[in-house]
């Protein structure tokens, strides 16, 4: 098990710091919103290339930990702001997805 | 398990929400999905289902923005069940079978291009209900009616 607070380490935080801490139990990688939706189990972390504001009501919806936005894409303001409305963590990771994916495993499973 | 004592108004057996949802526009999709789940979240529903009824109605009003220029979304809930209606006024669905099918879209590039339109919507409707009916006539428009048990895990 880690947590939002661990990732805060590895990836910067691009909204609200006064988002209460989550546990991570599992990582979840898609882009496709719709296979996101059915498939992404709460409490994961999410890796994802998508940046667009549909990745917060994706996120929202399936209560995942948090977002990590891989590979250098970036949120644009309204994404942001949505996010911080609906209380959805989003990190920005400049590795690739599988990398970054794998860093997260390794910090549940250490 | 519905406890009323928790509802609004304890005396109602049943609770009423009712959604317009605006065409084309991607960036507020979703915000009739998070208020539903905000009020099931008041009443008090297992996190299992409500996030069902969230995921299934999403996917609804994803269409509905994709391609029908929006709707109405009208939601029942009793002591059994949550009941979506899902109205528009848009093309229909030409053939049903295949878009039930995983992989099928008819969806825009554009559509695609922000994620969806991988041919996932109505199967993951169906797939997070326990009861779903698509009535849709070509020209005329779709309703889609889902319930999801609340007694089910």
């Amino acid at each position: 098990m880690t947590t939002t607070k661990e990732l805060r380490e590895l990836y910067s935080a691009l909204n609200r710091a006064d988002l209460p801490d989550r546990n991570i139990s599992s990582v979840y990688c898609g882009d496709l919103l719709s296979h996101v939706m059915g498939s992404a189990p709460e409490g994961a972390a999410w890796v994802t290339v998508m940046s667009n504001v549909n990745v917060i009501a994706v996120a929202s919806l399936t209560d995942v930990a948090c977002v990590v936005i891989a590979e250098g894409g970036a949120p644009d303001d309204d994404a942001i702001a949505k996010a911080d409305e609906h209380g959805v963590l989003i990190f920005k990771g400049s590795g690739r997805v599988f990398e970054t994916a794998l860093e997260i495993y390794e910090r549940i499973h250490v | 398990m519905l406890d009323m004592q928790t509802a609004s108004k304890p005396h109602r057996a049943k609770l009423y929400l009712h959604y317009e949802i605006d065409g084309d526009d991607f960036t507020r999709a979703g915000e009739a999905s998070s208020k539903l789940k905000q009020s099931l979240k008041q009443l008090g529903l297992s996190p299992a289902v409500i996030r069902r009824a969230a995921i299934a109605m999403y996917e609804g009003e994803i269409n509905m923005v994709a391609h029908a220029d929006g709707g109405v979304i009208d939601v029942d809930i009793d002591t059994a069940a949550i009941t979506i209606v899902m109205r528009d006024t848009g093309n229909g669905i030409e053939d049903i079978d295949a878009a039930m099918k995983e992989g099928y879209s008819t969806a825009s590039d554009e559509v695609r291009q922000m994620g969806f339109g991988a041919g996932m919507g109505l199967p993951n409707m169906k797939k997070h209900s326990d009861y779903m009916k698509i009535d849709t006539k070509v020209g005329e428009g779709t309703t889609v009616t889902m319930k999801i048990s609340i007694m089910s895990e």
